[in-house]
Order: structure tokens, then C-alpha cells, then sequence
């Protein structure tokens, strides 16, 4: 017989039974399932399967084998062997022995129970997270009770990462920002002879709206989603349980120090945010609408009082609770795998910019009610 | 040694020791370094087919490093990996991939991938690899799920839900899915029950006779040195100290192996016909 090189397993099929060829082997099986599912027993006959010029055999062939074995006498027919190795036979023996039984069906859940999930979920969430500011005002409630226990350095640390490593990005972002605004409003107030007004358009939004917002996203991204992936990774690699089992609460130098760090720096960075958002609108003024320098200074004092400026800062060390603590939340919530890591860090960006958006619009609702 | 597994592979031109054995893994002069530290020394050894390796050595004597030369994860910076007759040294990525498909590995922490169920992390090289049907693929899932002692219920766990040792057992499903013809074993025993460390140690006897595998692990464990191993290899000083059977080893008089092989843990783990 000469000997062909066969790559591929592959079976012939006559009325009375079925020669395997070739290496049976888990790569090399595709053909032969299919042909193997068409087999159909002859009636009340026998049938013989061939295996002598099988040339190896794994576990994936000897189930594939064996399945239509089964199948076949099911159909009532009778199976012959011949010519297996002593290998084929002994992994014959393995596969009927370990082999699985009917799949459990697992019934797939409906829409409602999917609807209800979710809904239990998120409301677990809320709870959880409002849990989690509680314990956390206790821990700062201790902590400033004890003073010496804040952890400066960390809080330092803290604030170098979130607040000067922030201030490229930042200031480059609020500063085109300044310049679309100069120049989108600038354009219409030109022809209305009123461009001089661009200074007030360019001052308030940024002071009152744009500038802490735009901080906030920025910070929620940078910032935020770090919390939660060292927080997370912590969690996972049991770092979070052994601080706790040597008698250091997590809440004290993992959340707080993050906290306290993101309530000083935002306030900071959004005024830095300000500055060169006017700056942009200021360049964009002088160059589109002929607008000296001086002008727009002296036409900005005019425009933008220091209640404004106030209600713009003010906001920022809110949008900074939001994000130190939905970040620092979520950071906990990690579960298991760092595939949970990758999940909560993106929930935690996109919930704290959420939260941050709504908490701006109620706010920009409160002053319209109070005048200011 | 004769087994199922060697007389169905098609038969090339193998290489063969003296002794006629036929060799499946072969270090030559392989040398590590990392930084300043010499891991390995020009180290050469042959693992043959069928046999159970064991490589022992004290904490930091590069036992995983050796392993992970042998599981093309990483090149030595001297000397030659034959592996399955193949070297290994210089190939690019895609002209290892038949060879990787005829090893399977166990890590040491199971590295069960955490997005994907019991049978899913076990059907994945059956999924990626083979070109068979879906149901196949579970089915044959299935048969290595059960071949390694786990549960039809665990199938849809995910690996945050299991034990250590659930870990370990869905951890060399995994590793047995393509039917390999070289396992390894990181620490297979580490982090388990002594319990559960028998029960490892006599399904890698188990699947050494019923799949004809060949395989290499590193241990620390004394029982399964004595247990599993056909052959024990040394690690120290970056070289190989020593090299044959645990009663040989264990019978040495050199310093080392004396301290590794006969302190207390180790007297313990020794079986009464040993002593």
C-alpha cells in the first residue's frame, strides 16, 4: 500500500459500514462530523465501522465515534468494530466513560426578569452608594476628631496626581474651548455691532458653566477612573482585606486622602480653567473681531461679578465629592476578575459624569429660582 | 516507556537517546540571565516520552524560568529549546503555533480567563482551533471536565465562584483540551487541601496512562515528588546539582540536596518502604 500523506480524517461510508482514514485528531475532524451526523443505521442490519487505516485517534475523535455508536444503536442497529489499535480502543473506553450526560437546560429568562434584575440592581446600587458616603462621613467625622491621623502625605500625593499632572490637559482643553466660544458668539454679536459683547458671553459662560463642567468631565476620566482601577486591582489581589486585618481602615487611607485631594484640586484647577478659557476667548476676540486686549479686560470686570466666579467654584469641590466617591465606590464594588476592574472603571466614568451633569442642572435651576 | 500516546503519532524521524528513548523536549547549554543574576548556567536536559519530570530547586533557582523556556514564553539568552523536534530558538510567532497546540500548561494560579465560565475557558482552544460544531466542542468539554474530576454543575461557574482546587482541576482541562503530548505543571499542588493534592497527584498518574502524555512539572511538594515523578531534576547554583530517581536523590550525601531531600518536611513525605 503506498503511503499518502493525509492531513485531513476523513470517513467512506457503503451500505454496510464506514471506513475511517486518517488522524482522527481534534484539528482535523471537520469533515468527518458532518459526514458522521448524516449516517443513517440500516434497517434492523448491522453496521461496521473500519479502523485500520486510522492513523491517530484523541479524545475528540473517539467522541465523535462513539456518539454515532450510540446514536446508531439507538436506531437498532448493530455496531462492529474492526481493526482498532489497542490506542483507538483505550480512548474508546475513556470517552464512554467520562461521557456527558443531556446538556441541563437552563431555561433563558424573560425580558421581565431581565427588566426586574436591573431594576433590583441599580436600586441595590443606589442604596450602596449612599451607604458608602454615610461610612464615609463617619470615617472623616473620626478622623477630624483626631486630627493627627489625616494622612498629609497621602493627601499630597494625591494632589500632585489629580491636580498639577491635570493642569496641561486642563488648561489646553478650557483654552480652545474659550476660542470656539469667542469665536461662535463672536461672529452673530459682530452683526449686531455688539461684539464688544463677547466678553460677557465668553466671561460667564465659562466662569458660571463651562469651566467647572468642562474640569469635571476631564477630571472624571483622568482621575476618577483611576480611583476605581487601583481601588479595584486592590480588591482583587486581597490588598483591601490585608490593610483591614492589620488594623488599617481602607475607608481612612484610601478614600478620604482621594477625597479630600480631589476637593482641593478641582476648585483649583477650574479656576486655572477659567483663566485660560478667557484667554482663549480674549485671543479669539482680538484676532476675528478686532477687540484690543484692554477692552475686553476692562468690558469683562464690568460683566463678570465675583458672585459668578463664586457660583462657578463653588460647584467644583461638589463635582469632586461625586467623582472621589462614585470612583472610590466603584472601586469597591470590583468582584473576582480583572475583567470586574475594567467593567467598574467604566461604569464609574460614565455614572460620575452623569451625576456631575445632573447636579449642574439642578443647580443652574436653584439659582434661577433664587435670582442669582 | 511505552504508551498509547507514542504509538499514534505518525512516526517521523525521531530523535533517540541512546537508549532508544525518544526524546520530546531537549535543553542544550541553556543559559538565563537577568540582569546581573545567572538564572541558568548552560543547562542541558532531554525530557523523554511518557515520563513524568519533575523539576525541584529552592525558591528563586529559576525552576519556573526553565519551564517557561520549555513553554516558548520566554528564550533563553544562550543555548538551544528543542521541543517535539522542533527549535524553538528565533521562530517567529505564527510558526510556533502548531507546536504550541501539542502542549498544554497549568499555571500556577490557574490563570483561568475571568470572563468566561468553567466550560467556556475549557471549550476556548476547541473553539479556537478546531473547526468543529458548537455542540461538539461542549460535548467534548464536557468529557475533559469529567476526566479531571469536575462536575457538570461547576460547567457554568465562573472562576471567581470556585475553589482553589476547582481551579486547578478546570485550569488542566483546559490545558488538556487539544489532546497535548506535553503537559506542564506549575506548581500543580500549591494552595491545595493535602486532600485535594492527592486527588491532583493521582489524576496526572491517571491521564499520564489513559492520554500517554508526557509531562514536566515544577513541585515543592514532597508527596507528589514521590508519588508522580519517574524522574526528579535538581536546580542549583543556576546549574543542574542533580538528576534521577527521588529514592536516588534522596539518598544523596551532597549538602544541598541532603538539606532539600532530608529535612523534616521532607522525612515526613517519604514513603515506608523508602526509608
Amino acid at each position: 500500500m503506498a503511503v499518502a500523506v493525509i492531513d485531513e480524517a476523513s470517513v467512506r461510508v457503503d451500505d454496510t459500514g464506514a471506513e475511517c482514514v486518517g488522524p482522527w485528531t481534534s484539528l482535523r475532524l471537520r469533515e468527518v462530523e458532518k459526514k458522521l451526523a448524516e449516517l443513517r443505521a440500516p434497517h434492523g442490519g448491522s453496521f461496521r465501522f473500519d479502523l485500520r487505516a486510522v492513523t491517530a485517534m484523541d479524545t475528540t475523535g473517539a467522541w465523535l465515534l462513539y456518539r454515532s455508536q450510540l446514536r446508531l444503536t439507538e436506531q437498532g442497529a448493530q455496531i462492529t468494530l474492526q481493526g482498532s489499535s489497542d490506542s483507538a480502543r483505550a480512548m474508546l473506553e475513556l470517552v464512554s466513560k467520562h461521557a456527558p450526560g443531556e446538556r441541563p437546560r437552563t431555561a433563558k429568562p424573560g425580558a421581565l426578569h431581565g427588566l426586574g434584575h436591573a431594576t433590583v440592581a441599580h436600586i441595590q446600587q443606589s442604596m450602596g452608594y449612599t451607604a458608602f458616603v454615610g461610612e464615609l462621613a463617619c470615617a472623616a467625622g473620626a478622623v477630624i476628631l483626631k486630627p493627627a491621623r489625616i494622612r498629609w502625605r497621602v493627601i499630597l500625593n494625591n494632589l500632585q496626581a489629580a491636580g498639577v499632572a491635570a493642569l496641561p490637559i486642563v488648561g489646553l482643553l478650557s483654552f480652545l474651548l474659550g476660542i470656539v466660544i469667542g469665536y461662535q458668539g463672536g461672529v452673530p454679536l459682530e452683526d449686531y455691532g455688539a461684539s464688544l459683547f463677547v466678553a460677557d458671553l465668553v466671561g460667564l459662560a465659562m466662569v458660571r458653566e463651562l469651566a467647572p463642567l468642562i474640569t469635571a468631565i476631564i477630571v472624571a476620566g483622568r482621575t476618577g477612573s483611576a480611583y476605581t482601577a487601583q481601588i479595584g486591582t486592590m480588591k482583587v489581589t486581597e490588598e483591601i482585606d490585608a490593610l483591614r486585618t492589620i488594623g488599617i481602615v481602607p475607608m481612612e487611607v484610601l478614600v478620604l486622602p482621594k477625597v479630600l485631594a480631589l476637593a482641593i484640586a478641582l476648585p483649583l484647577l477650574t479656576v486655572y480653567a477659567d483663566i485660560l478659557g478667557i484667554l482663549g476667548g480674549m485671543m479669539m476676540a482680538w484676532l476675528a473681531l478686532d477687540i484690543s486686549f484692554a477692552a475686553f479686560i476692562d468690558r469683562l470686570a464690568y460683566a463678570v461679578d465675583i458672585q459668578s466666579f463664586l457660583i462657578g467654584i463653588g460647584k467644583a469641590p461638589v463635582f469632586a465629592l461625586i467623582i472621589a466617591t462614585v470612583g472610590c465606590y466603584q472601586g469597591f464594588r470590583v468582584a473576582g476578575s480583572a475583567e470586574s476592574v475594567g467593567r467598574q472603571t467604566t461604569k464609574s466614568v460614565v455614572q460620575s459624569i452623569f451625576l456631575v451633569l445632573v447636579v449642574d442642572a439642578t443647580f443652574s435651576v436653584i439659582f434661577s429660582v433664587m435670582g442669582i | 516507556m511505552a504508551t498509547p500516546g507514542s504509538s499514534m503519532t505518525n512516526a517521523e524521524t525521531r530523535r533517540k537517546d541512546a537508549d532508544d528513548r525518544e526524546v520530546v523536549v531537549e535543553l542544550d547549554e541553556v543559559t538565563t540571565r537577568y540582569g546581573d543574576r545567572l538564572v541558568h548556567d548552560r543547562i542541558s536536559l532531554c525530557v523523554y516520552r511518557g515520563e513524568i519530570l519533575a523539576i525541584v530547586g529552592g525558591s528563586g533557582s529559576g525552576k519556573s524560568t526553565l519551564l517557561r523556556n520549555m513553554l516558548l514564553l520566554q528564550t533563553p539568552d544562550t543555548g538551544s529549546v528543542r521541543v517535539l523536534d522542533i527549535d524553538t530558538a528565533h521562530q517567529p510567532e505564527a510558526r510556533t503555533l502548531p507546536l504550541r497546540r501539542r502542549m498544554g500548561a497549568l499555571f500556577q494560579y490557574s490563570a483561568l480567563f475571568g470572563a468566561l465560565n468553567v466550560v467556556e475557558n475549557v471549550a476556548l482552544p476547541l473553539a479556537e482551533h478546531s473547526r468543529l460544531s458548537r455542540a461538539v466542542i461542549e460535548q467534548i468539554a464536557g468529557i475533559k471536565m469529567a476526566l479531571v474530576g469536575l462536575a457538570p454543575e461547576t460547567a457554568h461557574l465562573y472562576p471567581s465562584q470556585l475553589s482553589g482546587g476547582m481551579r486547578k482541576r478546570a485550569g488542566l482541562a483546559r490545558a488538556l483540551a487539544l489532546d497535548p503530548e506535553l503537559l506542564f505543571l506549575d506548581e500543580p499542588s500549591s494552595g491545595l487541601d493535602p486532600i485535594s493534592a492527592n486527588a491532583l497527584d493521582e489524576l496526572i498518574l491517571q491521564l499520564r496512562a489513559s492520554l500517554g502524555l508526557t509531562i514536566v512539572m515544577v513541585t515543592h511538594d514532597m508527596d507528589s515528588l514521590w508519588r508522580v515523578a519517574d524522574r526528579v531534576i535538581f536546580l542549583g547554583d543556576a546549574r543542574i546539582l542533580s538528576s534521577g530517581t527521588m529514592p536516588a536523590l534522596s539518598g544523596s550525601q551532597a549538602p544541598e540536596l541532603r538539606e532539600f531531600f532530608q529535612g523534616p518536611r521532607a522525612r515526613a513525605a517519604r514513603p515506608a518502604e523508602a526509608v
